[in-house]
């Protein structure tokens, strides 16, 4: 039991630690002493999913303080999974960052310890269960977030990242307002004994409406997407794919848990519905507008919005079947945007552009980064066989149960047109009329960096092959109510 | 150990097409040599297995992707009949791609996709159910769109997107079907006579939806009308990606879904039962007819041909859409040699088209001298197609019509001697032109060599041009195409 | 009778904040609507805890937090800002030509 609360509180307070402890070291060292500390992430996952597997939710009274003044730290299937993919994330993100981020250069100097807070934040923010201490992960997560988009100082991200934080701010006092109702009204602020304590009513479905307006802005859901596109697509090297790969699934996880955890039984078909025709707002939407970008990191970006909707149709649904799709799109989309912006980081950085007409020839050039975009790109248009293939599958199946067709429909469209958008780029790149005409003078990227965007890519595919432990540690931690068979 | 073999079979194309990626442009000894290779341990493993099939041991992998639902790859005798065509009709085409592209660019490319297509293929032949026949049907859409799009010009970019658009739509609509289908009545493998006759006449409206969306699926692939015409657009595609697309790869797996759909996943009783049987074939002697009509009417040789495989294969589908033991042999066994005419017939206007630079018909004036042997197999393959006894054409036209008569459905017999006609009056006219007409006094290409036909082209096209004509003419022989389907046919219809 | 006073008053401000958020186009006065905003949700969460009886510790302690959180936010902020200023000369992000280069 030891080695359990060593291993959570490891999983914070390794990242967190390492801000403070790299100024005492010189250049180089801190970036490998920091990837060494991600590197340990999942060392320390594999206790707690022991734990998990044999079916104990984990619960840690931090300091034997307990609810409502105490912090308790929780840990079911569901946070499992989302830790997990931070986890693996982060390892090829990091390795792609050593060459990407210097730690001896001046860009280094700013990434390396945000990227620490960022992962400490996302990683305590799993193991929350209380209302407050999410808002508080949360916003260091978007702090850290922001900073990080604007650590190259060109004008494009640093005004993209004064947007985001803006909305971010927005989303946060909001989410705080409907925090201090809560906790007015139940004097609990622990997810679970909020979820007993609270009665329906004017006061808590206002909270509710200020609590998921918020987290719509953070997760950039449509119409709140407006942020995101700029964001991610001008944030630089990997710290697009952290943003999309793992930043906006967190505040979704919010989403999810709030809405089901806490509302589960309060029977609001119409909100749900509504949250579900966001979600096909994002779908259509996002995918149109990928269709039309100039430039490849805002395809990508723009697919993110796509992705996203995908999971919205949980709400409407809210199966067991389609909670399955949706943890199972998290992380496949996860795995692979992750390594859809590496690759993309790569191919902007050797060519020194990112527009589409200028990336004909891609295939002789950077053969392998294409390679790992393409494999990517299967996953995202949900081809088989890929993690994006089985997510697809769970959430047409789960709709096929509950008759909906409406949303069964949508999904085939949404592939339909990722697969139009997806297309669209990987044909520029090795099948334009125009060929050689892209830029003459270019180096190739880094090795490393190379294989860090195959790495993810090939785990995105794999994902397709091992379904069986997420979807049982899924199963495992379904909401406590309100949920179709 | 032996459950590995099914699997075996499909990564060994799938290896060698990575490892050509690996190996880059310019190894190209290592490239023929792993090409080859693989073709020929593949041929080997299709042997060996043919062997566990009869004595009874046939091979089965099985890997869960989601809880019930299982990738499947097994053997039996009908998965064997495609696989086997496959292996043999790959090893040619890669001697004659090979000879083909000499000197181009982007073979590695091409070669790479080329063997991870021959790997969906497999997967596509060896799917013990639905689903995992869907993963290798999406898996050959994938890697089967840069061969189109390979000259990279703009009518084959054109081309390739058209491509995708059918089929992608296609699968679309397929995955739905398929979802409702394992919703309806759970995840199933193929199994001899389908199986579904145990849900209850309540269901046989959403049985019947399915069904049309599952033939949808297959049909665009299959190029059944009105799904068709992505089919001559992707012709922009080199020879021997047309050779193999209308022959073995894409064009057959969407024949094969529709055998495996009728045979193995509803069963000929109740696609009879629900009236699918006549919607099926009424749309395949539709196909027949319209392919025919359109190949009249094309001047170039490679769309003639490309509409005289929408009309030919939808013989398969007729075949097995009229149903009874005659004509589902007939159906099935045009599977085998459309394939083998049609590839001979390709590879013959590839050989014309790269040496002299023929591409139209009138240009095929007194080519019969220039090069014989090359129209010798156009020949050949030209009236098998038409079905002049005793080629592998008549034998496969014999048995759909003896077949429909002999389930009633005497509408197919007009269907098949209007198609007849109608072969005869697009293939004729150029076999007529290359032996009867004078030579011109100057060819498109100028003529600098005074032997035109190099071994890499004409030994391929001439040995599948004589398998063809064998196949008709040894059609009783017990080891004959026709003698497998009879009795991989009999199983269906005890 | 307080109570209703308290929520009056932090509804006004938090519309003011609202306002100033939408309207202004300065970045820094858009910063301060921010923090006019949170001043009302902090009031708020103090009547919506405290009431009439004796003051609640907890409450007190999240607008505690919430208040450091808000300050390092707009100071970090205000870092971004000045970085804006210095590359574009300009300290607000309303223009809209930046969709691609």
């Amino acid at each position: 039991m030891t080695m359990i609360a060593e291993s959570l509180a490891g999983l914070v307070f390794i990242p967190l630690g390492m801000p403070l402890l790299v100024l005492l070291l010189p250049g180089r060292a801190r970036g490998y002493l920091c990837f060494a500390a991600v590197l340990a992430l999942p060392l320390c996952l594999l206790p707690l999913t022991q734990e998990v597997w044999s079916g104990n939710e984990i619960t840690l009274a931090l300091a034997e303080f307990h609810p409502p003044l105490g912090i308790v730290w929780y840990l079911d299937g569901l946070a499992l999974i989302m830790l997990w993919l931070t986890a693996i994330v982060a390892v090829p993100v990091s390795l792609h960052a050593l060459t990407s981020f210097p730690p001896n250069e001046e860009s280094g100097r700013g990434f390396w310890p945000l990227w620490m807070m960022l992962l400490a934040g996302i990683n305590a923010l799993f193991l929350s269960a209380d209302l407050f201490n999410l808002y508080v992960t949360l916003e260091m997560i978007t702090l850290a977030g922001v900073a990080m988009i604007g650590i190259g100082g060109k004008a494009l991200a640093l005004k993209a990242a004064m947007r985001y934080l803006l909305l971010g701010l927005l989303a946060s006092v909001l989410y705080l307002l409907a925090v201090g109702l809560i906790y007015g009204q139940t004097g609990a602020l622990d997810i679970y004994l909020v979820g007993e304590r609270l009665e329906t009513g004017h006061l808590a479905s206002t909270a509710l409406v200020l609590m998921m307006t918020g987290l719509l802005v953070k997760s950039a859901i449509f119409p709140m997407h407006v942020w995101l596109p700029a964001a991610h697509g001008n944030a630089p090297g990997p710290v697009s794919a952290i943003l999309s790969g793992l930043v906006v699934k967190v505040s979704l996880y919010m989403l999810i848990r709030i809405w089901f955890w806490i509302a589960g039984d309060w029977e609001l078909p119409a909100a749900a519905t509504a949250l579900g025709l966001l979600g096909a707002g994002a779908i259509l939407y996002g995918s149109v507008a990928a269709l039309v970008q100039p430039r490849l990191k805002m395809v990508i970006a723009y697919s993110t919005v796509a992705q996203l909707g995908y999971v919205m149709i949980l709400f409407p649904l809210a199966s067991v079947g389609a909670f399955r799709a949706a943890s199972y799109q998290l992380l496949a989309h996860g795995l692979a945007k992750a390594a859809m912006f590496l690759a993309a980081a790569n191919i902007l950085k050797s060519l020194g552009t990112d527009r589409l007409n200028a990336l004909t020839d891609l295939d002789r050039k950077m053969p392998v980064d294409l390679f790992a975009f393409t494999l990517a790109a299967v996953s995202i248009m949900g081809l088989p066989p890929s993690g994006g293939f089985l997510a697809k599958w769970l959430l047409l199946e789960a709709a096929w149960k509950q008759d909906a067709w409406g949303w069964l429909v949508l999904v085939s469209v949404g592939s339909l047109l990722s697969a139009a958008y997806l297309f669209r780029v990987i044909a520029l790149t090795c099948f334009h009329p125009g060929r050689r005409h892209g830029p003459t003078r270019w180096q190739p990227p880094p090795s490393s960096a190379t294989n860090a965007a195959l790495i993810l890519a090939l785990l995105a595919i794999a994902a397709g092959f091992t379904s069986a432990p997420v979807l049982d540690l899924i199963d495992a931690s379904l909401p406590p109510g309100g949920i179709w068979p | 150990m032996m459950e590995w073999l099914p699997l075996a079979m499909v990564m060994v194309s799938l290896i060698a097409g990575v490892a050509i990626f690996l190996l880059g442009e310019q190894r190209q000894l290592a490239r023929t040599l792993l090409n080859l290779g693989a073709a020929l341990v593949k041929l080997a493993l299709v042997a060996f297995i043919s062997m566990l099939v009869i004595v009874d041991q046939a091979p089965e992998f099985r890997l869960a992707l989601l809880p019930g639902l299982d990738l499947v790859l097994r053997a039996d005798a009908l998965s064997l009949l495609f696989t086997t065509l496959s292996a043999v009709l790959w090893l040619i085409t890669t001697v004659y791609a090979i000879a083909y592209l000499e000197r181009s660019e982007n073979r590695a490319r091409f070669f790479g996709f080329f063997s991870i297509c021959v790997a969906s293929t497999m997967g596509i032949a060896m799917a013990g159910n639905l689903f995992t026949f869907f993963i290798f049907y999406e898996l050959l859409t994938l890697a089967t769109w840069p061969l189109v799009a390979h000259s990279g010009t703009r009518a084959a970019i054109l081309g390739a997107r058209s491509y995708l658009r059918y089929t992608l739509t296609g699968s679309a609509v397929f995955l739905v079907g398929l979802i409702w289908l394992y919703g309806l009545a759970g995840s199933r493998d193929f199994i001899v006579g389908g199986g579904l006759d145990e849900i209850g006449i309540d269901e046989h409206v959403e049985l019947r939806i399915i069904f049309v969306f599952l033939v949808i699926g297959m049909g665009v692939k299959a190029a059944l009308v009105p799904m068709h015409s992505w089919l001559p657009k992707a012709m922009v595609a080199p020879a021997p990606v047309s050779a193999l697309l209308h022959a073995v790869a894409v064009v057959k797996a969407g024949a094969f879904g529709l055998v495996r759909l009728v045979e193995d996943v509803y069963g000929p009783e109740l696609v009879a039962e629900l009236g699918m049987g006549h919607l099926l074939a009424v749309a395949a002697a539709f196909t027949i007819i319209y392919g025919s009509v359109m190949a009249l009417r094309q001047t170039d040789i490679k769309r003639r041909l490309a509409f005289s495989t929408v009309s030919q294969v939808s013989y398969i589908t007729l075949g097995i859409a009229v149903g009874g033991v005659m004509a589902t042999t007939g159906g099935m066994v045009h599977l085998v040699h459309q394939g083998l005419m049609k590839i001979t017939l390709f590879f013959c206007a590839g050989i014309f088209a790269a040496v002299l630079g023929v591409k139209h018909i009138d240009q095929l004036e007194g080519l019969g001298r220039r090069m014989p042997w090359t129209a010798l197999s156009f020949t050949v393959a030209g009236l098998g197609m038409i079905g002049l006894p005793p080629m592998a054409g008549f034998v496969s036209k014999y048995h759909l019509g003896a077949g429909a008569v002999a389930v009633g459905a005497w509408w197919v017999i007009p269907v098949l001697i209007a198609s007849t006609l109608l072969n005869a009056a697009y293939f004729l006219p150029l076999i007529k032109r290359m032996w009867m007409d004078p030579e011109p006094d100057q060819w498109p290409h100028p003529v600098t060599l005074s032997r035109l036909e190099t071994g890499g082209l004409v030994v391929p096209t001439v040995l599948t041009a004589a398998i063809s004509v064998l196949v008709g003419l040894f059609a009783a022989h017990p080891l004959s195409p026709l003698s497998w389907v009879l009795g991989i046919v009999t199983e269906y219809f005890p | 009778m307080t109570e209703v006073v308290f929520v009056l008053a932090a509804s006004l401000v938090f519309g003011i904040g609202v306002w100033g958020l939408l309207i202004a186009e300065h970045l820094l006065r858009k910063l301060l609507a921010l923090n006019v905003m949170s001043s009302s949700v902090f009031v708020i969460m103090l009547v919506a805890a405290g009431g009439n009886a004796s003051p609640d510790p907890v409450a007190q302690a999240l607008i505690l937090t919430g208040i450091v959180i808000a300050v390092a936010a707009t100071a970090f902020a205000l870092a971004l800002m000045i970085s804006i200023y210095r590359e574009t000369g300009r300290a607000s992000i309303t223009d809209e030509d930046d969709d691609d280069r």
